[in-house]
C-alpha cells in the first residue's frame, strides 16, 4: 500500500510540472496575441489605401490586366495553405488542413489539378507524411510573419499564375487560379478556417461598401493607367497574402492560448483526483497498520492467556 | 475632410506593416517614375508610381520631415496625399552607420542585376534622407 501512495505522489509531481509548462505557454500566447493583433491593425492602413488605389484604377480605366483575366478553361489551381510551425495549438492546424482538403476535393471535382503551396511546418509535415508533393513550402515565421515573407510568397504565386502552360521550358508550374486557405481571426474565442480565391483578382471595394462621401475622384495616372496597374496589382496580391498571414498568426496564438488553458485546467483536475486517491491510499494504509497492531496485540494476549 | 482643410494637405506615409507618419503639410515632394513631383494643396487627383528615393514633407508648422521610401505609390485626391511603400523610414529612424555599410556592401558586391540595383538605390536613398535632414 505504501508503494502506491508513493506512486501517486510521483504522478502528482509530474502533473504539476506539466501544468507549470502549459500555464507558461498559455501566458506567453496571451501576451503575443495582443502584439499580433496590433501588427494586424498596423498593416490595415496600407491595405486600405492599396484597395482604394486599385479600385480607383479599376473604375476609371478599362485596362485589362493579366492578373484580373479569367482563364477560359481553368485546368490547374494552386492552393496556398497557411498553417503553423509548431503544434500544441489544439485543432488549429488540423482544422485549416481539413478546410484545405475540402477545397482540394471541390477543385478536383471541377476537373482541375491542384498544386500545393504550404506555409508552416505543420502543413509541410502533413503532406510529406502522406507523400503528396508540395510545390513550395515556407517555414519558420508562422507566429510573426513579416512583409518580406508575404512578398516572397506573393512573387512565387504570381509567377506561377502568369507562367504559360504551353511553355515547357520554364521551371515554374503554370496555374490558372490561386486560392488561399487560412484561419480568420474573428475573436479570441473563435477562429474560422477560410478559403478565398486570390487570383484571378476580383477587384472589390474592401470589405465595407464605400459610402457616398467616399466617391472616387477622377485621377490622373502617371506614367499611364496600365503601368500604374502593373505595379499596383502585384502589391495588392502581396498585401492580401500578408493580411492572411497576420490573421493566421493571431489565430494560431489564440488557439494555442485556448488549448493551453484547457490543458492547465485538466492538469488541475488530474492533480485533485490523484490527491484524493493518494489520501485514500494513505488512510487505508494507516487503518490497516492499526488493525494489524490491534490484531497482533490481541493474538499475543490470547497466546499469553493460553499459556498461563 | 476636404471642407475643413482647404489650405493644407492631409498626408499619410504608409509602409506595409505600419503607418510611418501622418499629419498636415503644405507641400510634399516625391520622386515618381517620371521625375520629382511637388504636391501643393488643391492639386488635381493623381495616382502615380514612385521609385526608391526621398520624400520631403513640409508640415503646416513649417517643419521639414524627410523619409526614405521604397518603390510604391503616391495618390493625391481631395487634399489627401497617401504615400504607399513596402518599406518607409523617417530620417531620424535611420541608422546612418548601417546605411553606409549597406551601401559599401552593395557597391563591393558589384552585381548588376535588378535586385542589386534596387538595393543600391535603397541604400543611397536612406543616406540621402539622413544627410538632407541634418
Amino acid at each position: 500500500m505504501a508503494l502506491s501512495v508513493r506512486e501517486y505522489r510521483a504522478r502528482i509531481k509530474s502533473t504539476e510540472s506539466m501544468k507549470k509548462i502549459t500555464r507558461a505557454m498559455e501566458l506567453i500566447a496571451a501576451s503575443r496575441i495582443i502584439k499580433a493583433q496590433q501588427r494586424a491593425q498596423a498593416a490595415a492602413p496600407y491595405a486600405r489605401e492599396l484597395t482604394r488605389a486599385v479600385s480607383a484604377v479599376a473604375t476609371f480605366s478599362n485596362v485589362d490586366h493579366a492578373l484580373t483575366l479569367e482563364p477560359e478553361d481553368p485546368k490547374k489551381a494552386a492552393i496556398l495553405i497557411v498553417t503553423s510551425d509548431r503544434g500544441l495549438a489544439g485543432a488549429y492546424s488540423s482544422s485549416v488542413l481539413k478546410e484545405a482538403e475540402r477545397l482540394i476535393e471541390k477543385l478536383k471535382g471541377e476537373g482541375k489539378e491542384v498544386d500545393l503551396y504550404v506555409s508552416g511546418r505543420k502543413g509541410e509535415a502533413y503532406f510529406k507524411f502522406r507523400q503528396r508533393s508540395i510545390m513550395q513550402a515556407w517555414t519558420g515565421f508562422s507566429d510573426q510573419p513579416t512583409y518580406d515573407v508575404a512578398a516572397e510568397i506573393g512573387a512565387a504565386l504570381i509567377a506561377a499564375f502568369l507562367a504559360d502552360a504551353e511553355d515547357s521550358e520554364s521551371d515554374v508550374a503554370a496555374v490558372d487560379e490561386v486560392h488561399v486557405v487560412y484561419t480568420r481571426f474573428r475573436s479570441m474565442l473563435s477562429q474560422e478556417p477560410t478559403a478565398v480565391r486570390l487570383l484571378p483578382l476580383e477587384v472589390v471595394e474592401g470589405t465595407e461598401a464605400p459610402d457616398k462621401a467616399d466617391l472616387l475622384p477622377l485621377y490622373e495616372f502617371e506614367p499611364s493607367p496600365s503601368e500604374v496597374l502593373d505595379s499596383l496589382l502585384p502589391r495588392y496580391v502581396q498585401s492580401r497574402i500578408f493580411f492572411a498571414l497576420l490573421q493566421a498568426a493571431a489565430s494560431e496564438l489564440a488557439a494555442r492560448q485556448k488549448a493551453m488553458k484547457s490543458a492547465t485546467d485538466n492538469a488541475d483536475e488530474l492533480i485533485k483526483k490523484y490527491k484524493r486517491i493518494a489520501n485514500q491510499a494513505r488512510q487505508a494504509g494507516i487503518t490497516q497498520e492499526i488493525s494489524e497492531i490491534v490484531g497482533g496485540v490481541n493474538a499475543l494476549a490470547d497466546a499469553q492467556a493460553g499459556s498461563e | 475632410m476636404a471642407g475643413s482643410s482647404d489650405k493644407v494637405l492631409q498626408v499619410e506615409l504608409v509602409a506595409a506593416d505600419r503607418l510611418v507618419w501622418s499629419g498636415q503639410a503644405t507641400m510634399v515632394i516625391a520622386r515618381t517614375t517620371e521625375g520629382d513631383v511637388g504636391i501643393l494643396p488643391n492639386h488635381a487627383p493623381l495616382l502615380s508610381s514612385i521609385i526608391e528615393g526621398v520624400v520631403d514633407v513640409q508640415t503646416a508648422e513649417g517643419e521639414t520631415w524627410i523619409a526614405a521610401v521604397d518603390a510604391g505609390f503616391l495618390s493625391v485626391a481631395d487634399n489627401r496625399v497617401s504615400i504607399l511603400a513596402e518599406r518607409a523610414e523617417m530620417s531620424h529612424e535611420i541608422d546612418l552607420e548601417k546605411a553606409r555599410e549597406e551601401l559599401e556592401r552593395c557597391k563591393a558586391a558589384g552585381e548588376n542585376d535588378d535586385e542589386a540595383q534596387e538595393k543600391l538605390r535603397r541604400a543611397e536613398a536612406r543616406i540621402r534622407a539622413v544627410e538632407r535632414a541634418s
